[in-house]
């Protein structure tokens, strides 16, 4: 592989900047694997490359049905953060931070980490009890957290409606400075490249069809492009968990629905950190290329259509506005949606399965994108050894019967009331 | 815009409707423990055709059974829902 740098980049200057060679191979799969993992989105491929670079596992594939960088992964809105309530979402998605952190580095590719801050609103009193208590927890998690007044917000993103008459008035917020956004095609492509260069297969074009089974334990996957057989099978699909699981004749404790984002016109910089609202369900942040991305509300019934509903939109767009009166002077460009895998308790699942030598990693509900690289640090922990990673280990297939469930929201075991 | 036939009101947009679950995890109050757990937590989730159990929420708020292919959003058939038939 050829490292990319600054240098690299001024010398293949002088002949026209011709001579880069492709990011990853395009292999044709062999006919066995230590370890096939079916997915080739962020998790599939961090999962891989750190089952090489960790664990010393270089006979891998992954298997992607489509291209790199096509499926959720490039579908989010592109959040990174750790500022949950429970403890096991604590660790896992501040671990998951730490190697966000250092990503560009290790992976010698720039994912644009931009740790700008993860800003949630408070637009009552009880917003701002509930913010303080989820602060404090933060904190004893050792994880940073900053509660801030109603003019502290206003001094950090000035556009905020903090007249008297606003429709959702601010009483303040609370703060992760150390969240922030990422390139998320960078990170497909940067874990694609650096998993290659340990010598992963990274497959594309090639979907799993069905599981080779043989004494009882899964020994390979059926694709398109042919049988290949595997010590171990790792499905890293999350949205499409439920069909690839019934390859195996299981059910999950998941669900699939539609979530939908949407993108303005570039502008100049307006907002400079992520503005949420977890009353509202409305974020709000600015890309590098200047245009502002919004998310709202999953559909809240199951769907595998890719495409949201209009009501969905128009009420975070809404929101939006109402938040920031200036964001309706701007046309928006795209929206699009990708299909989400709501799990019952709204934590993901990585965990054995009850069929030997299949694993899963998936249930991440809406906010998989900022778990990437602890996600596949823990599934290559899980696929190389076959134990839970102790971080992995509270998620694991069979919380749900035996009561261990986490539910960050306390609202109840139905997906669709994330 | 999905519009739903309902039984009761005619085509109404979806809006007024919510999703509940599949027909196959209502569960009884009779069954077996394993049983319940297995309706309860775990979906066939297909990519294509469920019953699944909707009500006219802000409608008539009568209970609906839909037949629903999840990729096209086709609606096959809305029937009322009856509690004593078997699925």
């Amino acid at each position: 592989m050829k490292r990319y740098s600054a240098m690299a980049l001024l010398r293949a200057g002088l002949t026209g900047q011709r001579g880069w060679e492709r990011a990853w191979r395009d292999p044709e799969p062999k006919p066995q694997y230590d370890v096939i993992v079916i997915g080739g989105g962020g998790h599939g491929l961090s999962t891989a490359y750190y089952l090489a670079k960790v664990h010393g596992v270089r006979s891998v594939a992954v298997l992607e049905r489509g291209w790199i960088g096509g499926g959720n992964t490039g579908r989010n809105t592109t959040i990174v953060r750790s500022n949950y309530r429970q403890k096991p979402l604590h660790d896992l998605f501040d671990f998951a931070l730490g190697l966000w952190e250092g990503m560009s580095d290790e992976l010698n590719y720039n994912v644009m980490f931009s740790p700008r801050g993860a800003l949630f609103l408070g637009h009552s009193d009880a917003d701002m009890t509930q913010l303080a208590q989820r602060g404090d927890a933060l904190r004893c998690s050792g994880i940073d957290a900053e509660l801030m007044t109603r003019e502290a917000v206003h001094r950090l993103v000035p556009l905020l409606d903090m007249s008297p008459d606003a429709r959702f008035p601010i009483h303040g917020g609370l703060i992760q400075r150390r969240g922030g956004t990422a390139r998320h095609d960078a990170v497909a492509w940067g874990y694609a490249r650096a998993a290659d260069a340990l010598g992963v297969d990274v497959i594309q074009n090639c979907e799993v069809t069905g599981l080779v089974m043989a004494g009882g334990r899964v020994t390979g996957v059926e694709t398109t492009r042919g049988t290949i057989g595997a010590g171990r099978v790792g499905i890293c699909v999350a949205g499409n968990s439920g069909p690839v699981a019934a390859m195996a004749g299981l059910k999950l404790p998941i669900e699939a629905q539609t979530l939908q984002a949407f993108v303005t016109e570039p502008v100049k910089p307006m907002i400079d950190t992520v503005v949420m609202s977890q009353s509202l369900h409305c974020y709000i942040s600015q890309s590098d290329k200047g245009g502002i991305v919004l998310g709202g509300d999953p559909d809240q019934f199951p769907s595998y259509a890719q495409r949201g509903l209009p009501i969905r939109l128009e009420k975070a767009v809404a929101e939006a506005i109402a938040l920031v009166p200036a964001l309706s002077r701007l046309r928006m460009v795209r929206c699009w949606s990708g299909t989400t895998d709501m799990s019952f308790d709204g934590s993901p699942i990585i965990s054995a399965l009850p069929v030997d030598g299949l694993y899963l990693n998936g249930g991440w509900c809406y906010g998989g994108f900022k778990a990437t690289p602890g996600s596949g640090w823990c599934y290559a922990h899980l696929l190389a050894t076959g134990e839970s990673h102790p971080l992995a280990a509270p998620f694991s297939f069979d919380r749900f019967a035996n009561g261990a469930t986490i539910d960050e929201a306390g609202v109840g075991f139905m997906p669709q009331l994330r | 815009m999905m519009l739903i036939d309902c039984p009761y009101c005619g085509e109404r947009a979806q809006a007024e409707f919510t999703y509940e679950r599949t027909l196959d995890s209502i569960v009884g109050l009779d069954m077996p423990v394993e049983e319940v757990l297995a309706r309860l937590f775990s979906r066939a989730n297909p990519r294509g055709e469920d019953r699944e159990l909707w009500r006219h929420s802000f409608g008539c708020r009568q209970w609906l059974v839909l037949r629903r292919h999840r990729r096209t959003h086709a609606i096959a058939a809305v029937d009322p829902y009856a509690p004593d038939e078997p699925e």
